[in-house]
């Protein structure tokens, strides 16, 4: 068996490296702190000499979106990345693209806000990510990457959800995560897949030049009659059911025996979890839920430990509390539900978040 | 009315094979009609319809992708020049071609536009340019001409209040990446076989990867002008040509 091929690198830098490793054909983006290496390491790498990856440097995050609508509406694989004020620019095309059913990646590093905010990482976008990002009833499919081995896995992970339900897939990651050098165990080089592969895959649907089909192929959201837009909207809505039913993922760390539930995604997981071993030293049940799609969340997996009997649940956010919502909805009353979080950039630590469990749910 | 079978001999003029029997909802007179006919002429004679990704805007033409039987893509309101630079460089081999309005493109997408020419993506804009807003009912669009009455501007377009109108084309023209800038109209027979050369020579050079092409169509609204089709037409030639003349403005290569 060939050796492993193990990097350290910067989230950011795997990002690049796992697009073009998964046979991505075009990388479209805007350079904004804290996620500008992705582009500068797409750039140094030099894909298109390679696999023939199209990397562009665009005008505007406006521009790098509907670059990535144009690309995906002819089946290609394609992606783009930004931080917090970027994607809210890209808010009217990942809409579009929602509605004309294109699978793409986009990734957000976040940064503080509101506003031009700061350049420090931050959660704030989560609403953005998981309740809106654009006019009308859609959803993106939001992965959470918690380490720079889950920022390069979600690359490829990302792009096969979003092909497997032709749905804009979007990595929720901060600038902590994006900026952090870890180990990562690199992927095997995956060719891009063919004009004639795609027209077979996508052949349906990509508007990709007719070749020897015989109807046309449309990529469009506009329906003036209400009943095919409501048709067009009960599509949508049956797959994010099925979305729901099939793609949650999550995991738990120490929730057993656990009599208090932490919650929180990303960096902010990561150190929750060295605040349940400091719980866990002082005689407290603490456990960590950890969820990896933001959307779907994990909400059957909360309940049931509210059922069995935990006593309390607090999810821990680098944000004003917006996940918990989420976690109120999964709960439905039936233990108490707080939140702890920072904002404008400012990290907690492990301690802060075990004294603010101990003030909001031991006392 | 009874059917009169033509002998193909006679026939001198059929709907082009590549125009769908879906009806228009182009009002009378409109201009859209005969520049999507002149597309779908030149697509079929290039034989290009199975390479062809065309772009549609937002505005009276958005159902352009309803007429024309090739793959199109329905841009946002503007970004009709990044989309097809995307599907471009992912298809180097298709023609790839926008059809934009004046609010469409010299308005909200101004900087796709733009910006699109300037790096010399080998893309065609067809740029409609009836000084209005069409679609949502006659509004001032950046080519209002002064003067012009139109629903936002009820007292005529006032500088002043309203701004100054600019040539798109020029502006577009100084750009490197730009290489072939043409105004053509459709106004009358001789004009419609003009413009139709100029589409040709376009997307020939789009195809041969010279640069940005961009047939700006000076185009009549007599719906939004509130004119007969031939009142239109009259007013064209009279107020919107001497504003912007009709010729090539560039034909280049890239530069070195």
């Amino acid at each position: 068996m060939a050796e492993k091929e193990v990097k350290l690198m910067k989230g950011n830098e795997v990002i690049a490296h796992a697009a073009v490793r998964c046979g991505c054909d075009g990388y479209f983006g805007y350079p904004i702190t804290p996620q500008s290496e992705v582009m500068e390491t797409l750039m140094e790498l030099k894909p298109w000499e390679s696999t023939g990856m199209v990397v562009l440097q665009a005008e505007s995050e406006v521009s790098s979106i509907n670059m990535v609508y144009g690309g995906a509406a002819t089946g290609k694989k394609v992606m783009t990345s930004s931080s917090s004020p970027g994607v809210s620019l890209m808010s009217e095309g990942l809409s579009y693209l929602a509605a004309c059913e294109l699978p793409c990646l986009v990734v957000n590093c976040q940064r503080g806000g509101p506003g031009l905010g700061t350049i420090q990482p931050s959660q704030g976008d989560y609403f953005q990510a998981c309740k809106g990002g654009g006019h009308g009833d859609f959803h993106l499919l939001v992965l959470a990457p918690a380490s720079v081995q889950e920022m390069y896995d979600f690359v490829g992970l990302g792009f096969d959800l979003a092909f497997k339900y032709r749905i804009p897939a979007l990595l929720l990651a901060d600038g902590a995560i994006g900026q952090m050098m870890e180990k990562v165990v690199f992927s095997p080089q995956l060719p891009r897949r063919s004009d004639e592969q795609i027209a077979q895959e996508c052949g349906s649907w990509a508007a990709c030049g007719k070749g020897s089909r015989k109807e046309r192929n449309v990529a469009t959201s506009l329906f003036l009659q209400p009943d095919e837009l409501e048709v067009l909207n009960d599509r949508l809505q049956a797959k994010y059911r099925e979305i729901e039913a099939n793609e949650v993922r999550y995991e738990e760390f120490m929730c057993d025996d656990a009599e208090y539930i932490l919650v929180a995604f990303g960096s902010s997981a990561r150190i929750c979890s060295a605040t349940v071993e400091m719980a866990r030293e002082q005689g407290i049940k603490l456990g960590l839920l950890r969820p990896i799609t933001l959307y779907p969340f994990p909400y059957e997996p909360l309940k049931q430990m509210a059922e069995r009997g935990v006593k309390g649940f607090m999810s821990v956010e680098l944000n004003a509390g917006q996940m918990v919502e989420d976690v109120r909805l999964a709960i439905e009353g039936k233990a108490p539900v707080t939140h702890y979080g920072r904002t404008g950039g400012v990290i907690f630590n492990p301690e802060s978040v075990l004294e603010a469990l101990k003030t909001n749910l031991l006392k | 009315m009874a059917e009169v079978e033509i002998k193909v001999e006679n026939l001198v003029y059929a709907k082009p094979r590549l125009i769908t029997d879906t009806v228009m909802h182009y009002c009378p007179g409109c201009s859209h009609g005969t520049v999507h006919k002149l597309i779908a002429e030149v697509i079929d004679e290039m034989g290009l319809e199975g390479k062809t990704i065309a772009v549609s805007p937002v505005g009276c033409s958005v159902f352009a992708y309803n007429y024309i039987d090739v793959d199109w893509i329905e841009a946002a309101h503007g970004r009709a020049c990044a989309v097809a630079t995307a599907a471009k460089r992912l298809h180097p081999n298709s023609l790839v071609f926008t059809y934009q309005g004046d609010g469409d493109l010299a308005a909200i997408g101004t900087a796709e536009t733009i910006h699109a020419a300037a790096r010399g993506e080998n893309i065609v804009t067809i740029f409609i340019n009836n000084a209005i807003y069409g679609m949502t009912g006659g509004q001032m669009s950046p080519t209002t001409l002064l003067g012009m009455k139109t629903a936002t501007t009820p007292y005529g377009r006032d500088a002043a209040l309203n701004g100054f109108p600019y040539k798109v084309s020029d502006m577009i023209a100084h750009l490197d990446g730009a290489t072939y800038i043409t105004r053509q109209s459709v106004h009358t027979p001789a004009n419609v076989r003009k413009c139709k050369k100029a589409i040709r020579k376009a997307f020939e050079n789009s195809l041969a990867g010279n640069g940005y092409s961009m047939v700006e169509v000076v185009a009549t609204c007599n719906s939004g002008w509130k004119m007969t089709p031939v009142e239109a037409n009259k007013w064209m030639e009279e107020n919107l040509l001497p504003a912007y003349p009709l010729g090539d403005i560039k034909c280049s290569t890239l530069p070195k």
